[in-house]
């Protein structure tokens, strides 16, 4: 299925790595996009419709299992679900209270959504790259689309936009809980007086400003950097398919190594997520002295 | 790959996520652990209550079955001295009944003797008078002798 005729491989990467964009071309008016040429064309004002339907979906599907779980929770003999969502919690609630030392309600549910979302997400990776789009794309054809201009990424966490939404709003959170609990001169002073003392405040304020900066850009771009090259792997290796029976296998057992390997990345992706997420609030709110 | 209004609604979306889970998701999970964790201390509190109870019921146990034994052995021994003593009586009694019985047998003895004694006499006397009459027929009067035959059979 992979490199039919119409495709060649660059074409075929290029499909696989285009997002489902809606909005307002300046040639051909407000649409779908048609080519990935077209939905960088339509620049800011552009929605990507498979990043917000995946996402909002994993993420209703977690809350919606974890809600019905916590509607009837006991705390006597838990059953089957409860046990699990326990499991869960528990992991979470112990790495909060493992890396975060203040005091504060909001930390662990964040840190929970975070590792749920983030894994569900990531999860999407496992499923065969051409299944869904595949689907999607003939589904669409029914109304009179042309399957290789319909465009389906299915894994949120490959859109630099889901990975830096979310680390923007951590961002925030540093930032309000910085300004917060050490006080706006408290946190400038952080900022500007170290390492190097009151007098070297200029080398100070780059430093520390990198070193602030760093933090929502590579957590975003690491879970997005190491999604996309998994996500990139199996395109390539799916790009074996289709041509001789050695190819077949080949293929076949490359993308089976490659999805039991990716088990641990997409897992350990959320739970570092996740730890980045504590640590970094953790460090918005320890007042220095 | 575009920066587009994507990121602005997955933020909205991230924070309304966080939002419902701090709101509905995380506080009754985390308050059923707590429960739960507060009911095992509870219940191994208890546990360790009910063994120390178990030890002082076995130790009340054993004063108890000390002190009843104790109280088996006295009574024991009260009884086996009342029973002496009911014997001894007994004994004693029996003595003094058989000497009352052989008294009274002596002295009914001694009554059936001191009659048998005095029926002899007068048979004696009769018979004695009836022979001193055959013998002396006609020269004794037995009322004018009567006194001495008397006598006479008074010395029998």
């Amino acid at each position: 299925m992979a490199a039919t005729e119409t495709l060649t491989a660059e074409q075929y990467i290029q499909h696989h790595l285009t997002n489902l964009t809606l909005g307002f071309h300046p040639e051909h008016g407000f649409g779908l996009a048609h080519s990935s040429a077209e939905a960088a064309e339509m620049g800011f004002w552009a929605i990507n419709l498979d990043t917000m339907f995946f996402s909002i979906l994993l993420g209703a599907l977690f809350l919606w299992f974890f809600r019905g779980v916590a509607e009837r929770v006991s705390a006597g003999v838990p059953g089957a679900a409860q046990n699990f969502v326990e499991w869960i919690v528990d992991f979470v609630e112990d790495n909060v209270r493992g890396s975060f030392s203040g005091k504060n309600p909001m930390v662990a549910p964040l840190a929970l959504t975070i590792f749920a979302w983030v894994f569900l997400m990531n999860l999407m990776d496992l499923l065969p790259v051409d299944l869904v789009p595949y689907l999607f794309g003939h589904f669409m054809a029914l109304f009179g689309a042309d399957p290789h201009h319909v465009y389906l990424k299915i894994v949120p966490t490959t859109d630099p936009n889901a990975t830096f939404a979310m680390a923007l709003m951590v961002f925030i959170l540093v930032l309000y809980y910085s300004f917060k609990m050490k006080g706006v001169g408290g946190f400038l002073g952080e900022l500007t007086l170290q390492p190097f003392g009151k007098w070297g405040m200029p080398a100070n304020l780059v430093l520390e400003g990198i070193s602030l900066i760093s933090k929502p850009i590579s957590l975003a771009l690491r879970l997005f950097g190491n999604m996309y090259a998994g996500e990139m792997i199996f395109i390539l290796i799916a790009l074996l398919y289709g041509g001789s029976l050695a190819l077949n296998v080949t293929g076949g057992v490359l993308q089976f190594v490659w999805a039991v390997f990716h088990i641990l990345i997409i897992t350990l992706q959320a739970f570092i997520f996740m730890v980045l997420t504590i640590v970094y609030l953790d460090m918005a709110h320890q007042e220095h002295h | 790959m575009n920066i587009n209004l994507t990121l602005f609604a997955q933020m909205i979306t991230f924070a309304v996520f966080v939002g419902f889970c701090m709101k509905y998701v995380w506080p009754p999970i985390v308050n059923a652990l707590a429960e739960r964790k507060a009911k095992i201390a509870e219940g191994l509190a208890a546990a360790e209550r009910g063994h120390q109870e178990q030890a002082l019921g076995e130790q009340r146990a054993l004063e108890l079955m000390k002190e009843a034994k104790a109280s088996a052995a006295e009574i024991v021994g009260q009884a086996q001295k009342r029973a002496t003593d009911i014997v001894e009586e007994a004994k004693s009694d029996a003595r003094t009944e058989g000497d009352r019985l052989l008294a009274a047998a002596r002295a009914e003895i001694e009554q059936e003797t001191n009659r048998a004694r005095e029926e002899l006499r007068e048979r004696v006397s009769t018979l004695a008078v009836a022979a001193a009459e055959k013998i002396l027929q006609k020269e004794i009067n037995v009322d004018a002798h009567k006194s001495i035959v008397d006598s006479f059979a008074k010395q029998l």
